[in-house]
């Protein structure tokens, strides 16, 4: 990983990945939506509504696996002190709460129809809306952070504290009797029929492709932020001796 | 000790710390974070009279009876045990509640120990399945049903 330390190196990567994951994503996402939406055949018991599965499941995978980025490259920024490792952690955070979100509405709009409400207080469904809000705090503070000059361990430390709520959600269908069912993938074992299961499988190989995808532009975009903040301080060194304290003053 | 090493054992140190703390909260919520009651936990420690709480479990078989209003109905809700609480509700139920799926009621515990709900949630359970496949090897209903709420084997 430390190869990609220098940030010429990385770019030079993401410019081939970015396209690729990005295109590959789209098809791999949409394919499965769309056959979700038109072709499988209803559920025994929901009937239509089951159509929602193909975007809710992915999104919930990549909102909790956007957070256990987060904390990887929290620790990766904390431990080996890895130049891209700040970067990377603040471009998953937007995507990541975005998915959250989706996976919070479309299992609103589903509960609706097969549970007969849009909202409970049940285990899962709090501990999801719990990360939404971590998510929203981790970008106000990387933010903040960033922007007056402070250091990025102070977003890392909470990119790590945060990772508690994976687990939690992963688990809370097993610990607390819930509205929310148990899992119906678990290890090895598929609750899910395989008409469902291969779209499934298939649109959440998609969306992860295409999160990789938004993550690598949002890090060039920050690569591409900070080299401007650079050049712009360089060439006021090179015009002004007096701008340079009082530029530096503010943009430290 | 290098200092990477130091860090690093650090940050180490302080995950387990931190997932240790949450996980014990967690585990300390195990019986008050329960969206609700089974049957056989409402029967042990009965709530008091007329307090609001939450009953789920499995509508028993051929124990969904309308009364002569049309509108109310009176089911059992079973668990894992023999206990089975009886249920009255009157009101629009959902399409998803019928005979041995599971279900949460809202309402309280009445004198006579019967459960008087104001509402019906139904529950779905962990398995999908096409409409065509339903009933045929593999897919039996009552396998299907087996799981439908937590806690129940």
């Amino acid at each position: 990983m430390h190869i990609y330390a220098n940030p010429k190196r990385f770019l030079s990567l993401a410019s081939w990945l970015t396209p690729l994951l990005f295109w590959s994503g789209l098809v791999l996402s949409l394919g499965p939506i769309a056959w979700g939406l038109f072709v499988v055949s209803p559920d025994r018991l929901m009937g239509e509504t089951v159509r929602i599965l193909f975007i809710h499941v992915p999104s919930a995978w990549l909102g909790m696996g956007g957070w256990t980025g987060i904390a990887i490259s929290s620790a990766a920024l904390l431990i080996w002190k890895h130049p891209l490792a700040a970067l990377s952690a603040r471009a998953i955070a937007v995507p990541g709460m975005v998915f959250t979100g989706i996976c919070l509405a479309t299992g609103s709009i589903w509960g609706r129809p097969t549970w007969g409400t849009w909202w409970e207080w049940d285990g899962r469904l709090t501990s999801m809306l719990v990360l939404l809000f971590l998510y929203g705090g981790y970008i106000a503070l990387a933010q903040a952070t960033s922007r007056e000059g402070g250091s990025p361990k102070i977003p890392a430390i909470l990119g790590i504290v945060g990772a508690i709520i994976v687990p939690i959600i992963n688990r809370s269908v097993v610990w607390w009797n819930s509205l929310h069912q148990p899992p119906s993938l678990t290890a090895g074992k598929s609750a899910i029929d395989a008409e469902y299961l291969w779209p499934l499988l298939t649109a959440t190989i998609g969306f992860s492709l295409l999160f990789g995808a938004i993550v690598l532009m949002r890090m060039r975009a920050l690569i591409a932020e900070q080299q401007v903040e650079a050049r712009l301080r360089r060439r006021a060194l090179d015009e002004d001796v007096m701008r340079v304290t009082t530029s530096g003053m503010e943009t430290a | 000790m290098k200092a990477k090493h130091q860090r690093m054992t650090l940050v180490v140190l302080a995950l387990i710390a931190i997932v240790a703390a949450g996980l014990i909260a967690a585990w300390a919520l195990r019986s008050q974070a329960n969206y609700f009651y089974l049957p056989e936990q409402m029967a042990a420690e009965p709530p008091s009279v007329g307090q609001a709480v939450r009953l789920g479990g499995m509508v028993a078989a051929d124990s969904i009876k309308t009364a002569e209003d049309g509108i109310t109905v009176n089911f059992m809700v079973t668990g894992n045990t023999e206990d089975a609480i009886p249920v009255t509700y009157s009101g629009i139920l959902p399409d998803l509640f019928v005979e041995g799926s599971g279900v949460v009621a809202e309402g309280s515990l009445q004198s006579d120990g019967t459960f008087l709900a104001t509402n019906l949630l139904a529950k779905h359970d962990e398995n999908y399945v096409p409409r065509e496949l339903e009933g045929l090897e593999g897919h039996n209903q009552s396998e299907n049903y087996a799981e439908t709420v937590a806690g129940l084997k």
